[in-house]
């Protein structure tokens, strides 16, 4: 038997009474697995209908040795946030899978039960599909993570150089700034490399209303963004580009997000609001929140999960702290874990009461 | 004769519909309906299907059992030999309460190199030694081993499944019909259009895996087996009957055995294609290789990457021989008299080697699992590869490729999108009665207009474009290598692992330095799709320059033609039907790119699947990857229909 605490990519996946099963073909397996958990979940609702279910064993953590399925998504900061998690419900006691999964792709199987606890969904990136999956019925808002998220326009530091100015985004409307950004494709306006169409941030509208001489070139997907962000900045190529935080970008190389007229909802909803009194959007983005998510039907199965999952909060000093250790000093995303839940017991247990 | 009837109008035609197209494009302001699709007459078919959609994987319900719930069934029986496979090569079985380990990776790797040695080459004995050994060494054994649990179940569905379709296409007429469209929509309608539908029936994790990756890699199974079965020489059947099979045994014991050399080709096809899904399917929950591939590339690990993606090729070009070594055996018609342990020696030592070395990793850990302290990684190398043709070489790159944006790609581009629908839908249609008659005429003509009643006719024009070029920049490089490698065996030796490689290589490893290099945006692309569409260009020129007749060669010999005139005059022409056949193939690779074009930011209807998976809505997703299916169909058939009349005319088989 793998020990639980050993994180090991497979051992994740490792399921609870395999021994009792071995002797039977996987499909018996899976048949009888698959009854004995709709009969573990029927029979806990009505127990819990008819509130006949003694104190005690309610009480009784973990409540189901089924496998909590955790979404890891692949980036540093994400799967972080699920390592933590889950490793503390290990504490507890209960058996956890993690499972990679598409950021979008997730909600189908949280709706269906296939997996069980989201990776955070981001107002920025997510706004339509997590609608989509809490209008559904079957996937749960379990609250803010406590990240408010930034994303905006973002500039390596020695854009500076040729735009002198910035911070302020009216260095950005200098012939000599928008000269130095524009390339083949765009010329003679500068290129804005934005992220996936599909994402939403309204820099088409901000550019007419702030009148400034930029083209929109979408990456679509984020993989191309910092593939291209990247490879411009370690050529010290002037770029402007789409970038949020928390994430390895930002915290690898140095630079500095654009300022803008602040965000506020009339400057949305209210072309008079703001530096052009005929158009919206003439202002910064939003600042966002990370949403935690959860399949409905574990509330019943894994409660106490559930609770622990609710109240299961990080800061953004921390997670870029945390985002740090992973992307600059190269460790492990796995150790990264382990180290914070051992510094910070006394930020966690509370959690778990 | 309808067809031959067709022939002397079909240019009058095609030159009148140019015109027309033409026209209507310059006049812009005379018919502005027939030039821009007015969006108040686009059909809402996405929230049909939507719909559709949503009521078959929610509601749905054959008699008190929810579809989906049937569905899932099936799939968590389906997936069962996966899960059974995973458990022996990686995570290990608990056994009467007492837990044994997965097989060693030493045993595993000797299992392998014993079946090249069962199948008489000891060559790819080595070869599958260094492919287990790359694995282990680099780190990625656990990895490797999940994807192949995976990827030997997800091979022996997809070539039973494919043969049961075939079989049943080469018996009845009418379920060809109906089957033969069906296979063209499994092969290009992006993956990312039905992915969420695809989730919600049949759950997250392998189930879901096998089934994407088998819509993806069935459908040329099924055709091979169809196409061979046809081809067989009736006197085989005859024979068949003569000694007295019934029509059951005559397909399991004659037609099928008889065309065991081109089934194989299928069997090839279905193991690369089935590799070629591993990051996709990672997506959805199946652990392995292509996670590992997928991660790196998401925080620009690009060696650690390309270190996954090439494992990915060993595996499948290890597969792939190792099946077609197997399936070339002659089958031993005195086997019988010689003992069982002579004739499966090698299998059986395998197995014992497999076995004794996982009792021997209880004892010895290093046996057991290949110890992290000796794995090595070239990925900061690579990193640096990258990095230094970032640094030294973008000047010249950008030169490159802005004036091929500037002259070639942006003036086509335009010129595409100023094209009017009905025109275009009315020069298809030209084009197919021309070629094929009427049936085709009306084909071309309503799957184009359909595009349009569809509201996706820019998008479509821009993926047109896409493809397009890059089928074009493919036989560009395609056609003469083909022809060189024809000539030169020694070349084609080293051109076949390469192009195996392109074929099986994740695109995803190539794409994100492509990025790198070129930015985001239709270059990349377009370089992304070339790399991978190219292998049939050069494949199939390469098999029709070799199977031109002899004979035909020496009379021009005999002739006194020169070696240019032979080329030009006699092989080119005689070899030009399988050429384009290769070249219809390089059109359906670059278009089932599509998806993957996307992602460097193209505004094709690849980009509609992904908008439509953010906005988790699978009619909009659905109905862009129709519309990919159509522009691959009909591309197809008016290809098809061109070679099936230039055979005719060179007097070769149809």
């Amino acid at each position: 038997m793998i020990e639980p605490d050993r994180f090991d990519r497979y051992s994740r996946t490792e399921g609870v009474g395999r021994s009792r099963r071995a002797s039977m073909t996987e499909g018996e397996k899976t048949m009888i697995a698959t009854m004995r958990r709709l009969v573990a979940r029927v029979g806990l609702a009505v127990a819990l209908a008819a509130g006949a279910m003694p104190d005690d064993a309610r009480a009784q953590v973990p409540e189901s040795a089924e496998p909590i399925k955790l979404v890891m998504m692949g980036y540093s900061g994400d799967n972080i946030i699920m390592l933590i998690y889950g490793k503390l419900l290990q504490k507890l006691g209960y058996t956890v899978e993690w499972t990679p999964a598409d950021y979008l792709g997730q909600f189908a199987g949280l709706e269906t039960g296939d997996l069980h606890i989201g990776s955070p969904g981001w107002d920025t990136t997510a706004k339509a599909a997590l609608k989509a999956a809490f209008d559904t019925g079957n996937v749960l808002n379990m609250g803010k993570m406590g990240i408010p998220v930034q994303e905006d326009w973002w500039y390596p530091l020695y854009v500076k150089d040729v735009c002198p100015g910035l911070p302020d985004w009216n260095a950005l409307k200098e012939p000599g700034c928008v000269e130095a950004l524009s390339v083949a494709e765009t010329s003679p306006r500068a290129r804005f490399l934005s992220g996936p169409i599909e994402w939403g941030g309204y820099d088409q509208e901000r550019i007419d209303a702030l009148g400034l001489d930029f083209d929109v070139i979408h990456a679509g997907s984020d993989g191309a963004l910092t593939a291209d962000f990247v490879a411009a900045i370690k050529r010290k190529q002037p770029i402007v580009g789409w970038t949020w935080q928390p994430f390895w970008l930002p915290t690898l190389y140095e630079g500095e997000f654009v300022e803008w007229p602040a965000y506020e909802d009339a400057c949305y909803d209210d072309p008079a609001w703001g530096p052009n009194p005929d158009l919206a959007y003439d202002c910064g983005r939003p600042s966002g929140e990370m949403w935690k998510t959860s399949w409905a039907g574990g509330e019943a199965i894994w409660p106490k999960a559930y609770a622990v999952w609710r109240a299961f909060q990080l800061d953004s000093k921390t997670m870029g702290e945390l985002v740090y250790r992973s992307d600059v000093d190269g460790v492990a995303t796995e150790v990264v874990a382990d180290e914070w839940i051992a510094a910070n017991e006394a930020i966690w247990s509370p959690w778990l009461q | 004769m309808a067809r031959a009837g067709a022939f002397p109008i079909g240019h009058a035609a095609l030159a009148v519909a140019a015109i027309l197209a033409v026209g209507l494009a310059l006049a812009p302001g005379a018919l502005p309906w027939a030039t821009a699709y007015p969006a108040a007459w686009v059909v809402p078919f996405d929230a049909w299907i939507g719909e559709g959609a949503r009521w078959l994987t929610r509601e749905a319900a054959i008699g008190p059992f929810l579809v989906k719930d049937l569905t899932r069934a099936v799939g968590a029986v389906v997936e069962a030999p996966v899960v059974l496979l995973q458990d022996l090569l990686v995570k290990g079985f608990a056994i009467g309460g007492v837990s044994v380990g997965p097989v060693s990776w030493l045993g595993v790797g000797a299992l392998f190199t014993c079946l090249g040695l069962a199948a008489r080459d000891s060559r790819l004995a080595a070869f599958a030694a260094l492919t287990c050994a790359y694995a282990a060494l680099l780190g990625l054994w656990d990895s490797a081993m999940m994807t192949l649990a995976l990827v030997l179940v997800a091979v022996v569905y997809g070539v039973l499944a494919g043969v049961i379709l075939g079989v049943l296409a080469f018996r009845t007429a009418r379920f060809r019909a109906v089957v033969d469209p069906v296979l063209d929509f499994m092969q290009t309608v992006p993956v990312f259009g039905y992915l969420v539908p695809a989730i919600l029936l049949s759950g997250y994790g392998p189930a879901a895996a096998l089934l994407i990756t088998l819509i993806y890699a069935v459908p040329p199974m099924a055709r091979v087996t169809t196409n061979a079965l046809q081809q067989t020489d009736p006197e085989i059947v005859d024979l068949g009957r003569m000694v007295g099979c019934s029509p059951g045994q005559v397909l399991r014991r004659v037609l099928l055995p008889s065309q065991r050399p081109r089934l194989m080709l299928g069997v090839n096809q279905v193991i690369m294609l089935t590799l070629n899904m591993v990051i996709i399917a990672s997506m959805i929950g199946a652990a392995g290789l292509g996670y590992d591939v997928w991660q790196a590339l998401k925080s620009l690990h690009i060696g650690k990457g390309a270190e996954a993606g090439i494992a990915i090729t060993l595996l499948a070009i290890l597969l792939d021989r190792l099946s077609q070594r197997f399936g070339a055996l002659r089958p031993d018609h005195h086997g019988h008299a010689r003992p069982f342990i002579h004739r499966h020696r090698w299998v059986l030592v395998g197995v014992g080697l497999a076995l004794a070395s996982t009792a021997l990793g209880v004892v010895v850990p290093a046996v057991a699992r290949f110890p992290a302290d000796w794995t090595v990684t070239s990925g900061r190398f690579w990193d640096g590869v990258v990095d230094w043709i970032n640094i030294h070489g973008y000047d010249a790159i950008s030169v490159v490729r802005d004036s091929l944006f500037l002259y070639v790609l942006r003036p086509l581009k335009e010129g595409l999108l100023a094209l009017p629908w009905l025109g275009v839908a009315g020069f298809v249609a030209v084009l197919g009665w021309a070629l094929g008659g009427a049936r085709l005429a009306l084909l071309g003509g309503v799957l184009t207009a359909f595009i349009a009643l569809a509201g996706q006719w820019e998008k479509a024009m821009i993926s047109l474009y896409l493809v397009a070029v890059a089928a074009l920049l493919a036989s560009l490089v395609g056609v003469p290598l083909g022809f060189i490698t024809a000539r030169h065996p020694r070349l084609r030796r080293i051109a076949e692992p390469v192009v195996d490689t392109l074929q099986t290589l994740p695109s995803f490893v190539y794409l994100i330095p492509t990025v790198m290099l070129f930015s985001v945006g239709d270059f990349s692309a377009l370089v992304a799709v070339v790399l991978y569409a190219v292998a049939p260009a050069i494949r199939y020129t390469d098999a029709a320059v070799r199977q031109v007749p002899a004979a035909a060669i020496e009379a021009a010999r005999a002739f006194g033609a020169t070696r240019a005139q032979l080329d030009c005059r006699v092989v080119l022409p005689l070899a030009l039907p399988d050429i384009v056949l290769g070249l219809n193939q390089t059109l359906m690779l670059a278009i089932s790119m599509l998806v993957i074009t996307a992602l460097v930011g193209t505004r094709d209807l690849g980009q509609e699947t992904l908008i439509a998976l953010s906005k988790s809505d699978p009619g909009q997703g659905l109905v862009a990857g129709v519309c990919v299916a159509f522009i691959a169909i009909v591309a197809d058939r008016l290809l098809r229909a061109w070679i099936a009349r230039r055979r005719a005319r060179l007097g070769l088989e149809p």
